[in-house]
């Protein structure tokens, strides 16, 4: 296993953050996963919880560290002792996502400036394997690496005050799926009938950091069905197993 | 239970918040002042983590339809049980079809109302703390009906008022500690940072404090990484975005100060136009 070079960092009374080089790059990602793991693993009494980003951890302790120095002493030994733990089985998922009007509010304006059809557009955005790096900004927001160059598109100057639950959208170098109705800056371009965040799961969301997931294109009459199952809970969502 | 007659400004339940869901994006939320959160709970007998009802600048009218015993801590906004003024920091025997009601702030922006027991509303991810999209309801509601335990229980001999440090509402230095991309910038930028007044703006909530003044600031914006209550982020255009209880679990912006827990919960009870500055104590 290669070592990077991490820097230890005092982030509040309680907490410490590590950080990876700073990059964006699934390398790291595979790497803050396992020093993830590990630490949870090793069940260490003093910690709270612990999160992770695109480069760095934080380490949440119960109590107001005494001394940071030897606290980042034993993250360190921590890290240069972790051991890659297979119990962890990364994922990939197939979401359907309606590229239609109805939905793709802003799919005219990206065509317009990119000089893409709508069509080609689509396909270019769901030929993509993203990954999920972690979850942030909103309860079940994926940030999704792998946006395709073609489709960088800024964002709006005004963000839109309400965008629709399950809304598909792109800013700048990212695309991702709002989970509920909320605030947003990005362009739409579609819409999953998805349950991405469900706060009465013992799992909320059913990705994770390291899984993957792909855009299956869908008609809107698919859309309306596969809504109507979801809501009744009868809607049967495929996995399969990937080799993390 | 306890019937919401009138609401408030912004009142909604809280308790010390929700840990360990923050990988799922999930906000920590809990009371903005956990300093007096805990002062009420604990005055009453209960445990620090039990649910504490958080109201805002104007209070609204309460009934109780059972007997009780609460608390009143943080901020003074006039409290009265059936138009009579009571005191605050104090246990207060309350019996059914009592009015709890508010008047004039007095000082502080967040009081705290605790009730033998704790509020016993949704409790969602391990907390009983409100926020949208966990929560069925993001605050407090004309009729809703709040659940209590009914405490006939007698207070005895119970007179006694806590007395709290008025410096717990004097947001005149907010104790920091340096933010994590402190080092970027320059040495006159981290000098007008310690040497501004700054002034509490009116777009200040429980995601974020904002102050009118701007700190000018050639830093880049990081790759999103994570932030926690009082993180202090610098937008581009220069803006200081103090982030509070509700704020999200991870961001873009430089995170240039830490604010200290104790410095949180008396930012927690300023008003807008109220002057500060930062101390380093690193």
């Amino acid at each position: 296993m290669k070592d990077f070079k991490l820097t230890y960092h005092r982030f509040s009374e309680r907490s410490i953050l590590v950080q990876w080089p700073q990059e964006i790059d699934e390398n790291i990602l595979k790497d803050v996963l396992i020093f993830k793991n590990h630490l949870t693993n090793l069940n260490i009494e003093s910690i709270l919880h612990v999160n992770t980003a695109y480069n760095s951890i934080l380490i949440t302790y119960i109590l107001t560290i005494d001394n940071a120095y030897s606290e980042f002493s034993a993250l360190k030994e921590a890290y240069f002792t972790r051991i890659s733990n297979k119990k962890s089985v990364l994922k990939h998922w197939n979401i359907p996502v309606c590229y239609d009007d109805e939905f793709s509010i802003d799919l005219n304006e990206i065509s317009k400036e990119t000089q893409f059809s709508k069509s080609e557009i689509i396909r270019i955005h769901s030929e993509v394997i993203y990954t999920v790096f972690f979850i942030g900004f909103l309860p079940g927001f994926l940030y999704l690496g792998g946006l395709d160059k073609r489709l960088f598109f800024p964002r709006k100057n005004i963000p839109r005050l309400e965008v629709k639950k399950g809304a598909v959208a792109i800013g700048n170098q990212q695309t991702g799926i709002y989970p509920n109705k909320s605030p947003a800056g990005w362009n739409i371009i579609g819409n999953s009938p998805l349950e991405f965040f469900n706060s009465k799961e013992i799992s909320p969301c059913f990705a994770k950091a390291g899984d993957t997931i792909q855009f299956v294109p869908i008609t809107i009459e698919e859309h309306n069905r596969v809504l109507k199952a979801v809501e009744n809970g009868t809607y049967n969502l495929e996995s399969e197993i990937i080799d993390g | 239970m306890v019937e919401v007659l009138k609401t408030g400004f912004y009142d909604t339940v809280q308790d010390i918040g929700r840990f360990g869901v923050q990988e799922y994006g999930v906000p920590c939320s809990g009371a903005m002042d956990l300093y007096s959160a805990k002062v009420a709970n604990t005055a009453l007998g209960n445990s620090i983590t039990e649910a504490v009802l958080e109201i805002m600048i104007i209070g609204p009218k309460l009934k109780f339809q059972c007997t009780t015993e609460i608390v009143l801590s943080g901020a003074d906004l006039s409290p009265k049980l059936n138009s009579k003024p009571i005191k605050m920091n104090t246990r207060i025997r309350v019996l059914k079809n009592d009015e709890l009601s508010f008047g004039l702030r007095n000082y502080g922006c967040r009081a705290y109302l605790a009730v033998k027991g704790g509020f016993q509303t949704e409790f969602v991810m391990n907390s009983y703390s409100m926020y949208k999209t966990i929560t069925k309801n993001s605050k407090l509601k004309k009729g809703d009906q709040l659940s209590i335990f009914e405490n006939n229980d007698s207070i005895g001999n119970a007179f006694a008022s806590l007395r709290i440090d008025n410096k717990h509402f004097n947001v005149n230095v907010l104790d920091v500690f340096k933010g994590i991309e402190f080092g970027r910038l320059s040495c006159l930028e981290q000098q007008v940072l310690f040497s501004t007044e700054f002034t509490i703006s009116k777009d200040s909530n429980r995601m974020a404090y904002q102050v009118n003044e701007t700190v000018d600031n050639k830093i880049e914006p990081i790759i999103t990484s994570l932030v926690l209550p009082g993180t202090v982020q610098l937008t581009p255009s220069g803006k200081l975005l103090i982030l509070m209880r509700d704020c999200q679990t991870t961001g873009g912006y430089p995170r240039i100060l830490q604010v200290s827990e104790e410095s949180i919960n008396r930012l927690s009870q300023s008003v807008f136009g109220e002057k500060f500055r930062f101390k380093c104590i690193d």
